[in-house]
């Protein structure tokens, strides 16, 4: 154990961000850890800094009165557990209040598998209520690992037709739908999240297929939230000098939303829009 | 809203706010006679106040069911020439600026120049109160480290208790008359003075049943030639109401409403008090005449409402007194600082929330009026229920109601010394003050710039701008060794300063309690009657004196600053970093960035910074925390800037944060504009490091795009907010809910958004009628948006 322990203190994460106040990340005010890797690259990812798993420098400008300093910025830290668990310490008379606690996100946060396991137990060994975010493409056997301090699961579901999939995301679903019905049959709660995209997810298709999977897992997946697109990570694709495929693609129309959250409220989900 | 509240609550919106020479002709002439001269002073005060309310015109408008008011008709309102007169120049300005006017039309400026001016001239108690200070007061105030409130308005800061609900004036009269019997002119060195103030209220007493007759006899007149059968009946009702109240005790909802705004124009005729009176705890005080109405059959819950809603436009029709000097050129408010208090819990400690709780909840929404203003006190013991309510009102984006921690304010005011009971009844007024309702005269002796304090350290204690050695000398900056050598005379400067700013509260203090008593005021607040002492002499059960701190947020960073880069990071020099100061950063715009951006700043929940904020506020209670008042008080600090802080800005330099000279001020406890960047949760965190409970109030404004109060989720979200900042002791805060481009279109095309009220500090004011450099802070102000 001694050893164990050794280890954990000097393990290190690399954490793109620490947001406090994060209200749409689960119950409650919490706070969301961004670790920073991940496996897929999907076109419409709002924070395409958190997909390489190394730190990586960008121009950041910083206006004075008109003018305007430009500085190199690193994104990505490597921090140990305990660091974090510092940070996300300071609202706990807020998650206390709210029934909230901590989220952990990305990027994948699967991605960094040993950090965030320690992560997770140290949260738990604090009893704070947790939350994983996951986009669930990760070995079966790592994310099982982590059943035993998420209280909950965020579980990204983007597309349903494999071939979509991969054209989108830059690989298969088969482990994502099979992760998640595993997950489901396991009896954790899962709050699955769908980014609505018009002319890719935003498709009667889509929900179609939809329907038919989550029917799978019933009654066990109850909670879908519905996160619409928006245009606001277009100049973030130009800070990192990343190709935005998304530029032509609008924000989806508030109707057009409700109409999906009706439709699936109807079948007894309880549907939120925006997390 | 029926049909004549819509009426009356447009005539309201509508009327202009206009001088009214009314009171100024009519107290000049008392004082013509002489009459004052044969009498004391208590007694003289209290014959002129009789002189107005017999002599004033009556006015009654139409449909209305609450009747009285101040001047001759809504918004026209009076002038206090015995404390600070208004010259011909100030008339101008008033009627011509741009902000916050009052019409002084052309006869109202004759009487001015033929009878106001020539009788007040040379002898106002402003003009007492300036040839009494010291040199060294004057020279801080004029270098602008204080602010001085009793200059242009008498002392007032206080709300009434329960007393009138139970006790009519004849009940008071009666009681005076038992002191006056008991009166030992042998054994008592002050019985004169005791006897001459009580028969001075006494007479104030009488003054206001004889108002209240004057009302019902025109009522009655009213009645006579008014052809709508309805109303002949509401106007012989409402005569009835005004001959049996303030003269005994109310028995009724309407009564009740009506009695107080008898005392109300009492109090704001007498002088003119800071903070116009307030009834306080609205919802304790009414319920048990609510109750009484609905059971008996003589109310409705729609009468009520109705009757509510209509007191509530009374308030709206009374803007706050303006002010003379060069302070008439400033922008200032309409708003007097009326704070209507629903919440809290009873005497017995319990959950003090009831069923009128709600409907007062419904009338300020429906109402939307500038005021009176709202705040609702939120006990650990209060459900939930009441403040989603209250969030649901706020996100509506009105700046009402604010949210004030009962549990915090019953420890300051033990902690001050007031008994459970009396804590219990207290709340907030004015902006954030705490207070115990009806026993205690909790003045605010002016604001106190405590980034001007670093300043003068910085300078050895010279001021700049008006070339004048204000502070003491501490030594040349540049010699200072450490960071400590720094805070120590920083400190020795503060203490210098507050200091002069004691001896002079204690001096106008005086002025006040010998020249310029309130009898009618100290009717209403015990224990004046058994003191037999007026209420501006130390009669009140407590006596509290308010020193203001201003620019945490500023003075804050300022330090931290000078830790961070010449103590510790050594990325400058002190002689570097004054001469940076004294050229307001020209040439130095690199070094500027590097504060502004990289460097700790309060806000964030970062140790580093707020230690400072933690230091400077224990420095500045220390200072002044305990030191005796000379009507028997203690002095006390709070932290409130109201406006203050884009005036104490404009006094000021270039300061070590990067703020350039000439800038407001941070405001309130809040972190300066835009220093914060780790969202609300962290600056709450920040703000808790100072510790509320040694104050009389602090005060937190918190902007929030309206999107962040979409949906019952959010809505439980920002309860458990509110919660939490209470659980860390937090005072009060408050939400300003509008986005920045809203408030940018207003700035550009005032005319269309007439309506816009935002909150300000302490109170929630018409966006266009701020100043320029007020709406640009407001509209810098952090936006925390969820993530
Ligand atoms: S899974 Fe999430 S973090 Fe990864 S690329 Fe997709 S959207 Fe971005």
């Amino acid at each position: 154990m001694a050893g164990n322990c050794i280890r954990v203190k000097m393990m290190k994460g690399l954490v793109f961000d620490i947001r406090r106040f994060t209200v749409h990340d689960g119950p409650g005010i919490r706070s969301t850890v961004f670790l920073k890797g991940c496996p897929l690259s999907c076109s419409w990812c709002h924070n395409p800094e958190s997909q390489s798993g190394l730190p990586e420098t960008s121009i950041k400008i910083f206006p004075l009165e008109g003018r305007k300093f430009r500085e190199e910025e690193v994104s990505g830290k490597w921090m140990t557990v305990e660091e974090v668990l510092n940070e996300v310490e300071k609202d706990r008379v807020f998650y206390d209040e709210s029934g909230g606690g901590v989220t952990i996100s990305g990027g994948e946060p699967t991605f960094q598998p040993e950090f965030l396991l320690s992560l997770f137990k140290a949260l738990k060994s604090k009893g704070l209520h947790t939350a994983l975010d996951t986009c669930g493409y990760t070995s079966w056997e790592n994310l099982s690992l982590t059943m035993n301090y998420a209280d909950l699961y965020l579980y990204d579901l983007k597309l349903l037709d494999d071939k979509q999939h991969f054209m989108y995301t830059g690989v298969s679903n088969k482990l994502i739908l099979d992760n998640m019905q595993k997950l489901a049959r396991s009896g954790k709660r899962i709050i699955v999240r769908l980014p609505v995209i018009p002319g890719i997810s935003d498709t009667d298709e889509f929900f179609s297929a939809l329907r038919t999977f989550l029917g799978k897992m019933k009654p066990e997946v109850k909670e879908i939230s519905l996160l619409p697109y928006h245009a606001a990570a277009a100049n973030k694709y130009k800070r990192f000098g990343k190709e935005n495929l998304m530029k032509n693609v609008k924000s989806i129309p508030k109707e057009a939303l409700f109409q999906r959250k009706s439709e699936l409220e109807a079948m007894g989900y309880s549907v939120k829009i925006g997390g | 809203m029926t049909d004549r509240i819509k009426k009356l609550r447009e005539q309201s919106l509508n009327a202009i706010n206009r001088i009214s020479a009314e009171r100024a002709v009519l107290v000049t002439e008392f004082y013509e006679t002489g009459i004052d001269r044969k009498v004391s002073v208590p007694v003289g005060r209290a014959m002129a106040f009789d002189h107005i309310l017999r002599h004033k015109e009556i006015c009654i408008n139409e449909g209305e069911l609450i009747v009285g008011e101040r001047g001759p008709a809504p918004k026209a309102c009076p002038t206090y020439p015995e404390i600070c007169l208004h010259t011909l120049e100030d008339l101008e300005i008033l009627d011509t600026r741009k902000k916050v006017s009052f019409k002084a039309d052309d006869e109202v400026r004759r009487i001015y120049k033929e009878k106001i001016i020539p009788f007040w001239n040379g002898c106002s108690n402003r003009e007492r109160i300036m040839n009494l200070m010291s040199e060294e007061w004057l020279n801080a105030y004029k270098a602008g480290v204080f602010t001085e409130f009793q200059e242009q308005r008498a002392p007032g800061h206080t709300v009434l208790g329960s007393k009138i609900y139970s006790l009519g004036m004849n009940d008071l009269i009666r009681q005076i008359s038992e002191e006056i019997s008991r009166l030992d002119f042998i054994n008592d060195p002050m019985a004169f003075e005791k006897r001459e103030e009580l028969k001075a209220m006494e007479i104030a007493a009488h003054a206001l049943i004889m108002f209240a007759g004057r009302h019902a006899t025109e009522l009655r007149n009213l009645a006579e030639t008014e052809t709508d059968e309805a109303r002949v009946k509401e106007l012989k009702e409402m005569a009835e109401i005004c001959s049996l109240v303030p003269a005994r005790a109310p028995s009724t909802f309407h009564e009740a409403l009506q009695y107080y705004w008898f005392v109300h124009l009492g109090v704001i005729t007498e002088l003119n008090t800071w903070d116009s009176f307030n009834p306080g705890r609205l919802d304790q005080h009414l319920l048990p005449f609510y109750i009484k109405g609905l059971e008996d059959g003589s109310l409705t819950k729609e009468k009520a409402v109705e009757l509510l809603q209509g007191f509530w436009i009374k308030f709206n029709n009374h803007p706050a007194p303006p002010k003379v000097g060069i302070t008439a050129l400033e922008s200032n408010t309409y708003t007097d600082f009326c704070l209507i208090n629903l919440g809290g819990v009873k005497t017995d400690g319990s959950d003090a929330v009831n069923e009128l709780t709600f409907i007062l909840l419904d009338v300020i929404e429906e109402m939307r009026l500038l005021q009176p203003s709202s705040m609702v006190q939120v006990s650990k013991k209060n459900p939930d229920s009441f403040i989603s309510r209250t969030l649901q009102i706020t996100r509506t984006g009105f700046g009402q109601p604010s949210y004030f921690n009962t549990d915090a304010i019953v420890q300051e005011l033990i902690r001050q010394g007031k008994s459970l009971a009396d804590a219990r009844n207290g709340g907030a007024s004015g902006c954030v003050e705490a207070g115990a309702f009806g026993t205690e005269a909790y003045i605010l002796s002016g604001y106190f710039n405590l980034a001007k304090v670093l300043e003068l350290t910085l300078n050895n204690g010279f001021d700049n701008r008006t070339q004048k050695q204000v502070g003491l000398e501490t030594g040349n900056p540049e010699e200072f060794s450490s960071f400590e050598a720094l805070t120590r005379a920083f400190q020795q400067q503060l203490e210098h300063l507050t200091a002069i700013k004691m001896r002079g509260n204690n001096i106008i203090h005086r002025i006040f309690a010998d020249y310029m008593p309130m009898p009618f005021l100290s009717l209403l607040i015990d224990d004046c009657i058994p003191n037999g002492m007026d209420y501006n002499a130390g009669g009140a059960r407590y006596n509290t004196t308010y020193v203001q701190g201003v620019g945490l947020g500023s003075i804050t960073d300022s330090l931290t600053a000078i830790k961070y880069h010449v103590f510790e990071q050594k990325t400058i020099t002190m002689k570097g970093l004054l001469k940076a100061l004294s050229a307001d950063f020209a040439d130095f715009e690199e070094f500027r960035k590097e504060l502004v951006y990289h460097t700790p700043k309060y806000g964030n929940d970062d140790d580093y910074a707020d230690d400072q904020a933690r230091l400077v506020f224990r420095m500045f209670f220390e200072a002044v925390d305990g030191r005796p008042t000379s009507i028997g008080g203690k002095h006390r600090i709070n932290m409130l800037p109201t406006t203050s802080h884009v005036y104490f800005g404009s006094v000021i330099g270039a300061l070590p944060d990067g703020r350039k000279a000439g800038q407001p001020l941070s405001e309130g406890i809040s972190p300066f504009q835009g220093a914060d960047h780790k969202g609300p949760t962290a600056v709450l965190k920040s703000a808790s490091k100072i510790d509320h409970l040694l104050t009389g109030g602090t005060l937190l404004n918190q902007k929030f795009s309206p999107s962040f109060f979409e949906g019952d989720e959010a809505i439980s979200k920002l309860t458990s907010l509110i919660r939490s900042w209470f659980r860390m002791d937090g005072h009060h805060i408050q939400f300003n809910v509008v986005n920045a481009a809203t408030l940018r279109d207003a700035q550009k095309h005032p005319e269309k958004h007439r309506d816009l009220i935002v909150r300000v500090a302490g109170y929630s004011d018409y966006f266009n009628d701020l100043g320029e450099d007020l709406q640009n802070e407001i509209i810098r102000r952090t936006e925390h948006e969820g993530v």
